[in-house]
């Protein structure tokens, strides 16, 4: 067609203009099964480029050859939330020079939109496009082959970059509308093979968690919503993705049943239980910035109040009018928690990264009500701690801490321990609950760090929180 | 002394292996060495002197095991290894 | 109570968590031959060390006829264990049997008379001896039904109404209530049918058992909802508890609620109703007037 942006992958990159030093950008979309960042850094690689820095939304497992990439020169910075895997492995042991900047994802929306975080090529995976750069999540031809359903963490990139390469395995006619990445951000079109493997992006079917733990976990979490004060007709809620989370939905599901209650929305990662809520008429609207299975890409794909959002419009801090300032009540889990209610959620207790800030600072910053969810144990991992390995999220967010031995609430939040208490819930100290589990799995052994920084975290707002040294 | 073994490599638990040796050799792998290495090496050796053990090569691979655990993990290899029960016949 | 295998340190850490009233840690079926001197290793260092609050702690042991049975009766009442499970009961004098043991075994440690004593009912002889089991010792604490063993000594099969049990249950309740101790039923072991476990618990109820053994925490909730008291029947326990410290204020030895007389049973079913809501944590010991 006129004006086709089609190209191949190599003269794309000649196009933009990008050079040694330079910002490329990716998103996690396509999860475990994400082939675009390790597609386009072998041919920069290739192509002979050095010193590029690598902001990506997040990076996984499947992001292991980057290793052989750092070694090379090729990639020297990453900016990231979350790592995984042997790159996290590598990263912990000091791999790298510079040190990862690890933002959550609406700290790193608002730091792309206001310039501190400058992209020059933003390489953007899509299930699906056409010729003039209209690209999407879902599926809009039968030869769909990576579908993953909201582009939420991309739009930031689509609309900020300098330059916008859109990657894709299905070319459809113009007009793929309507699209989140638009047209007229995109410079080039580039067709490839896969961008993801579909078996890997989304996760099948959920079951339900059978763990004991888990159950008791997620009734307890539920009993705190529903006796929370915030647990009426209009209320909105967002969970994670862990067993624990899954499961607060189905016991949230019951009350709201059985007391006539509808959430306006649930925001953020969306699953199939929140379809199911929602298509039940138990929620009004999902905002969602990622679909985490099949079921919620399905149905970002074919329901007009199943919405994507920006990282932006998600969870930015900067951004009066984000969907976080509107959220009631967040559901979060944790590695860590403090007896200051500061949450790790990115360091094992092993000094080794080993998660993703996620929307986990702001959430818990701009929700009414922030609950985490998490055991006092992992085996003799012990989770609630006198002071966390890393700060990620700041005591002052977080409102209640379940775990197994008891309810803790946020000294702050008095009212909230009042109602909890009234409800025959059984409210502890967080002390307590440090000391229980020093009481059942000893002291650890302070952890054996260096003194090289491999990771800076940063805040919501763009300040520093805390430091990553080697292990 | 013989070789035994006494435990599994299910989480929370430890599996030791005692046989033959010269002095405590204490070889652990661990999920939680950082953390708690030094003081499950401390629990097997305490264990091993309480049961007037003081010759033996200690093989353990640890699963996160409380320390409750792992002594009665050692003893039980201890007891297999030596044949002699710590309790009445 | 909560069934336990006793060589999985994994799940004997964390059991009480799920607050179930007991918990049983088992030696002998869970525990494979080879295994059963590492068991009671465990259990014995679990006991001692882990804090399992104010859960009852039962260990089931090997029979005395085996080879482990004396090690085990050893290992947990020198651990502190609280109540002695003896598997496949038959007869009064296995108990007094067992008792001896156990004496011996305190007098070591001085700390006579520290452990009770719960038997298994496994075979028909079992339930034909019950009372002469129940009361054969102080230290019996309660007697419970093991069905597997109990329908295969029977010459039958376990069925979804339990028929081939009913006289079984109603024995051992009989004779549990006659010697003044508790009674527990079996275990229900599918655990992908809550609602027919729902009924076997309400239909054990019914008969008058005090509690349900059961394999997973999952069981636990619906055990509970069946057991706990209602708040109409907490209520009217209330007014009677009322009643008894009116009565006894005023020197009377007769107690009425609402100028009604009330008599002995109902004094004693408001004092069960109270102890149980206060146990199932739906009030507290505060709440109790």
């Amino acid at each position: 067609m006129r004006n086709s942006k089609l190209t191949s992958l190599e003269e794309a990159i000649r196009r933009s203009g990008l050079k040694n030093g330079g910002t490329i950008s990716f998103h996690h979309h396509f999860r475990g099964g994400d082939k675009v960042v390790n597609m386009v850094v072998d041919c920069l690689a290739h192509m002979g480029f050095k010193d590029l820095h690598l902001a990506a939304s997040s990076l996984s497992d499947v992001h292991e050859p980057l290793i052989e990439h750092i070694k090379n020169g090729v990639i020297t910075r990453i900016s990231t939330s979350g790592l995984r895997g042997a790159l996290a492995d590598a990263v912990s042991h000091g791999l790298m020079e510079q040190p990862v900047v690890f933002r959550s994802h609406g700290g790193r929306g608002s730091a792309i939109a206001s310039g501190e975080l400058k992209i020059d090529v933003a390489f953007l995976g899509a299930s699906a496009a056409d010729e003039l750069g209209n690209a999407c999540g879902v599926p809009r031809s039968e030869n769909a082959k990576s579908i993953c359903g909201s582009l939420g963490y991309a739009l930031p990139d689509a609309r900020y970059a300098s330059h916008v390469i859109v990657l894709t395995d299905d070319l459809v006619p113009y007009p793929n509308l309507p699209a989140g990445i638009r047209g007229a951000d995109v410079e080039s079109v580039v067709v490839v093979e896969s961008v993801g493997d579909s078996s890997k992006i989304s996760a099948g079917a959920i079951r339900d968690s059978k763990n004991p733990r888990d159950i008791l976990l997620a009734k307890q979490a539920a009993k705190v919503v529903i006796n929370s004060g915030l647990f009426k007709d209009g209320f909105s809620i967002q969970t994670g993705t862990g067993g624990a989370s899954l499961a607060v939905v189905k016991y949230i599901r019951e009350e709201m049943v059985s007391r006539g209650i509808k959430a306006s929305f649930a925001l953020g990662g969306i699953t199939a239980h929140m379809v199911k809520l929602h298509e039940e008429g138990l929620i009004g609207r999902l905002i969602d910035v990622q679909s985490f299975d099949k079921v919620a890409a399905q149905s970002i794909a074919s329901d007009p109040s199943h919405v994507e959002v920006s990282a932006v419009e998600y969870a930015s801090g900067q951004h009066t009018g984000s969907a976080t300032h509107a959220l009631d009540i967040v559901i979060l889990s944790a590695l860590e928690v403090d007896t200051s209610f500061n949450v790790n959620v990115l360091v094992g207790s092993d000094g080794i990264i080993r998660g993703a800030i996620g929307g986990h600072q702001d959430t818990a910053a701009d929700s009414a009500l922030s609950i985490i969810v998490c055991p006092l144990l992992r085996g003799r991992i012990p989770c609630v701690v006198p002071k966390v390995t890393t700060l990620i999220t700041p005591g002052s967010s977080v409102d209640v801490v379940v775990t197994e031995y008891g309810v803790a609430v946020n000294p702050a939040r008095p009212e909230i321990r009042e109602r909890l208490v009234a409800a025959g819930i059984k409210v502890v100290e967080i002390d307590e609950l440090a000391a229980k589990a020093t009481a059942i799995i000893g002291t650890p052994d302070p952890l054996p760090f260096g003194d090289k920084v491999v990771g800076v975290v940063m805040n919501r707002d763009g300040s520093v929180l805390d430091k990553i040294y080697n292990i | 002394m013989n070789k035994a073994i006494a435990g599994t490599l299910e989480s929370g638990d430890i599996m030791v292996t005692i046989g033959p040796g010269e002095g405590l050799q204490v070889n652990l792998q661990s999920s939680v060495e950082a953390q708690f290495g030094r003081q499950i090496r401390e629990v097997i050796t305490r264990t091993l002197e309480d049961l007037g053990i003081k010759d033996a090569q200690v093989d353990a691979i640890d699963k996160g095991a409380l320390d409750c655990t792992i002594r009665a993990r050692v003893t039980a290899a201890a007891v297999r290894a030596t044949g002699k029960d710590v309790w009445k016949d | 109570m909560m069934f336990v295998p006793g060589n999985n340190p994994g799940m004997m850490a964390d059991a009480h968590i799920y607050g179930p009233d007991s918990i049983m840690l088992d030696l002998e079926d869970s525990v494979t031959i080879t295994e059963k001197d590492a068991a009671r290793l465990l259990v014995y260092n679990a006991l001692r060390s882990i804090d399992y609050g104010t859960t009852e702690m039962v260990v089931r042991i090997n029979p005395l006829s085996t080879p482990y049975g004396k090690k085990d009766v050893e290992a947990v009442v020198k651990a502190g264990v609280d109540v002695i499970r003896m598997p496949k009961t038959e007869t009064a004098d296995e108990v007094r049997e067992l008792e001896a043991e156990i004496l011996r075994v305190e007098k070591e440690i001085g700390a006579e008379g520290r452990t009770q004593i719960m038997a298994a009912i496994e075979s028909a002889l079992g339930v034909v001896n019950a009372f002469q089991i129940a009361s054969a010792s102080k230290r019996m604490m309660g007697i419970a039904l093991g069905a597997e063993d109990y329908s295969a000594n029977l010459k039958t099969n376990r069925t979804p109404g339990g028929a081939e049990l009913l006289l079984a249950r109603e024995t051992i309740v009989v004779a549990a209530r006659a010697a003044g101790i508790a009674c527990f039923d079996t275990v229900y072991s599918n655990l992908d049918d809550m609602d027919s476990f729902r009924k076997e618990v309400e239909l054990i109820k019914t008969l008058g058992f005090d509690g349900k053994s059961i394999i997973n925490p999952r069981q636990i909730e619906v055990v509970n909802s069946v057991f706990v008291p209602t708040e109409k029947e907490i209520n009217k326990a209330r007014a009677v508890i009322a009643g008894i410290r009116e009565a006894k204020a005023k020197g009377s030895g007769v107690i009425s609620v609402n100028g009604k007389m009330v008599d002995r049973p109902v004094v004693l079913r408001a004092e069960r109703t109270i102890a149980l809501a206060v146990a199932a944590g739906v009030i507290s010991e505060e709440q109790v007037l």
